[in-house]
Parts: C-alpha cells; structure tokens; sequence
C-alpha cells in the first residue's frame, strides 16, 4: 500500500508539453488495428489490437435458444460472455467469471440489443464471446469494437456498427483512451459505446469523478474518437472481402475473365 | 458481364446509405425518416424493382416452398423433427410423410441421423416452420453425400436456370440436390463425388468473382476432358 502511494507521486503522467508517457497528444488514440472473419468455426469473429490490448470476437447464430425458458416467442436474445484469459494480466488471473466480467458481458449485451434487429428472429439467441487475451485498459472498449465487426461478418441484421472508447482525467486533465499506468494512476475512466450513425449512446460508465464540464469534453473526445474507430471497424469489413476477390485473380485469368 | 454489372457489386456494411434510385428499399434494407439503409454485410443489388442486399453470410431462415435438405434430429411417435441447418428444427408430421405411417412406427421409416428432401409449406411470425415430403422428388435420401455451403452462395452454385449445376452434374456423372439451406446431396462413384465436391468448394470460395462458370468448368475439364467424356 505505501509502495504504491509511493510511486503516485513519482509519475508523471502528463509532461509540460502536454504529451502522455507514450507521447500521445490529450485527444489522440492508441495504435488500433482490426481484422474481420479470423475464426473459420464461428459464424462471424473478430480480432482487435488497441495499444497493448489484443481482443478476439467470435458470434455464433441466431441460434436456438438454451436453455429453453431463455426464448423469447417476439425476439432474438444477445448474450455476451466477456472472458479474460488467466496470461491476460500481469498477476495470473484466476480462471472464470468473476463480478466485474458478469458485469462487462451484461453491459455489452444490452448494448447490442439496441442494434440488432432482434424481432427477425424470434425464439433464437446470437451469442458473442469476447476473449481478452492481453489487458492494457480500455478492454471493454476494444471488445465491443471487435463484437461489432463480429456481428456484421455472421450476417447479423444490424442497424448500425457499435464503436467504443473510453476517455478519462490524468494529472487533472481530461485525456482520451487511457493505458494502464493512466487508469491505475489517474483520476477517472469513462467508457462509451455509441452508435455512430446517429449518435445514439448504447454504452456509459464511469470509474472515479468528472466535473460536468469534464465529462462534457471526455464526450466530445469520445465521440470524436468513435468516428475514426467506426471508418478502422468499416476498413477491416471491406478488406475481409476484397481479399476473395484478389484471390480470385490470382487464381488464373479464367476466375476473373 | 459488362462494366455497369461491375460496378453494382459493391460491398455494403450495416449502416451504410443504399442509394435506391427511385426503386423500393428491399431485403437487408431499413428505413429511417427518408433514408434507406443496408443492415447487412452484403453486395448491393437490384431486381425486379427492389434494392436489395445480398448477403455474404449469415444462417439460413426458412421460407414457404423452399426445397432443402433436412436431417432427423428426434423421432417422436407421429412425427419427425428435422433439423434444416436453420435455427428452427422443423417437425414433418406422419401424415405429411410419403408412407403409411401407423401410430408409435415412425421409425420404421426414418430414424435420427436420416437424410430426407423436404419442401417447407408455411412459416409463422414466430418463425414455427412446417415441412412436407408429399410431393415427386422429396424423399428419404440413401448413399451419396452431403456437403454444406452457406446459404448465401447457393444461388452460385445452382447457376442461371440452374446451369452450374447441370454442367458439374454431367461431367461427373453424379446425380444430386441443392437444397436452399445449403446443404447439397451428391450421389455417384466415389471419385465422382469427390470432384463434384472440389467445384461446389470452388464455387463457395470464388463465389463473387466473374466468371465463375468457365473457371469452374476448366477446372472439370482438367480432371474429365473435354465436354461428354
């Protein structure tokens, strides 16, 4: 305990310049990197790079329904199950769901409701599965992000993708996509998930304080951060079929003729 | 296919804006205020006055008069229950099977695991699917294959007028079924079999591309000859 109160003081997490320990800007986003269809047994999957996060999505259905009493005769369920491996984190974590992750899987599957046209499919289930199998904060974030392009490579009618992304306070200021040493050693962390075609938010939580007028900015870079996560989602989708139509040239000039 | 053809296959994601051009918004399209948009993953296409999206992916959802293939999961006393590679299993009732059934020997006549042809007659709102063998050509299945695609590319596989189909069919002698769900049936000599299942898995791999007939028919060509070999 003193250890740690110890090093608070000592790290700086803001410089005089306003560049982060990674020499990020206040409003700039981690290195993210996504890629569609990775999984060949689910319907539709996902994997996500976001700084030192690396996330795997994978949906299956709509699906019959288990256990039977879950069915909805009007709807489709979304259940989620937000996983993090035991390697995951630097400590080993203990296998199996634990508070926060039932938390997670319950938050991120209200948060798909909202978008899947669910009534298509009455008395089904579509079940993502989110595996984190490295943390560096903002894991959520980067599984909801890896759970939208999952859906849409299963064929899930959708009303729109789901981009998400957390900003926070450091050193009194508000700053966008914290790392690790920034959500232990800062001030707040505030994840959204949006619906960026309309705005609509599907997703809001909050660890630690914000001012009202802090939150309203930690919005705005939210927000502003989202539309370029939805283009990188939209890219990753776009790539994972063009590349059946290379292949196909590359076949031979009868594939393509 | 011509350069207009080309141009209409375009890639559209959930969300996107589909441009309708006067046309009505169709399947995998929703309407919010005056905007149409794709809400699906799919290839923007028009037919018959409709934009429709075509899906890349995505389970097979029943519809009346779908020929498909189906397989008995349960077996109950007066009925069957077939699974039609769908998220809706599907009972086909003793009475609507092409045998005198009596009561309790249902399966005398098929049992779990049994492959069958069978026609969906209706689908309610709630998605409860009723299946009939009553018909010519739907029937219990014995020998041969079954191999699954996606239900997306099945249109590819069977061809304009059902011409893909045909030209694998008689360059390998097989004789078979290509269900709407997906599920093809094949049934010949095994090596026969064997190389009708490379073109269907040629077809399902290459199944955007243009000019998937000539390729899938020099690929025959190769392992037959040339045509009536």
């Amino acid at each position: 305990m003193e250890d740690i109160e110890h090093i608070e003081k000592e790290i700086q997490l803001v410089d005089a310049n306003g560049r982060r320990r990674d020499g990020r800007r206040l409003d700039e986003l981690r290195p993210i990197k996504v890629e569609a269809g990775v999984l060949k047994r689910a319907d539709g999957s996902a994997y996500v790079e976001w700084g030192g996060n690396r996330v795997l999505a994978a949906v299956y259905g709509p699906r019959e329904a288990h256990p039977r009493h879950l069915q909805d005769p009007s709807r489709a369920l979304v259940q989620c199950r937000y996983n993090m491996a035991p390697f995951s984190v630097s400590d080993r974590k203990r296998p199996g769901p634990d508070r926060r992750s039932v938390e997670i899987s319950k938050v991120v599957s209200e948060a798909f409701t909202a978008v899947v046209f669910t009534e298509q499919f009455p008395r089904t289930s579509v079940d993502i599965f989110i595996e984190v199998l490295q943390a560096d904060a903002g894991t959520r974030c980067a599984g909801i992000t890896a759970a939208a392009v999952a859906l849409a490579d299963a064929g899930i009618p959708m009303r729109d993708l789901v981009a998400s992304v957390a900003s926070g306070k450091i050193a009194g200021q508000v700053a966008l996509d914290l790392d690790k040493e920034e959500d232990n050693f800062g001030d707040a962390d505030c994840p959204m998930a949006v619906v960026p075609r309309t705005g609509e938010i599907v997703l809001l939580q909050m660890d630690g304080h914000l001012t009202e007028s802090e939150f309203d900015q930690a919005m705005r870079y939210s927000m502003d951060a989202a539309k370029r996560i939805y283009e990188m989602q939209k890219d990753a989708l776009r790539r994972r079929y063009a590349v059946t139509a290379l292949e196909a040239e590359a076949a031979g000039p009868g594939v393509t003729a | 296919m011509d350069g207009s053809a080309r141009a209409k296959r375009q890639v559209v994601i959930p969300g996107d804006v589909v441009e309708t051009h006067g046309l009505k918004p169709g399947h995998g399209t929703f309407v919010e205020g005056d905007t149409v948009y794709a809400s699906l993953l799919g290839i923007q296409a028009e037919h018959e006055g409709y934009v429709d999206i075509i899906p890349l992916g995505g389970r097979y959802i029943p519809q009346a008069d779908d020929e498909v293939v189906g397989q008995v999961v349960d077996v109950g006393p007066s009925h069957w229950l077939i699974d039609l590679n769908s998220p809706y299993p599907a009972p086909l009732h003793a009475t609507e099977s092409p045998w005198r059934v009596e009561f309790g020997e249902t399966s005398k006549f098929m049992n779990v695991g049994d492959a069958c042809i069978v026609r969906v007659t209706t689908v309610d709102e709630t998605k409860r699917v009723q299946v009939t063998m009553r018909d010519r050509d739907l029937q219990r299945l014995t020998g041969g294959q079954i191999v699954e695609i996606s239900h997306a590319k099945v249109p590819r596989v069977i061809g304009k007028g059902g011409s893909m189909i045909s030209m694998i069919k008689s360059f390998t002698h097989t004789e078979g079924f290509v269900g709407q769900n997906g599920r093809i049936w094949i049934d010949g000599k095994v090596d026969d079999i064997m190389n009708a299942v490379r073109a269907i898995r040629m077809i399902e791999e290459y199944a955007q591309s243009l000019g998937l007939t000539e390729a899938v028919k020099a690929q025959l060509e190769g392992v037959y000859g040339k045509q009536g070999a």
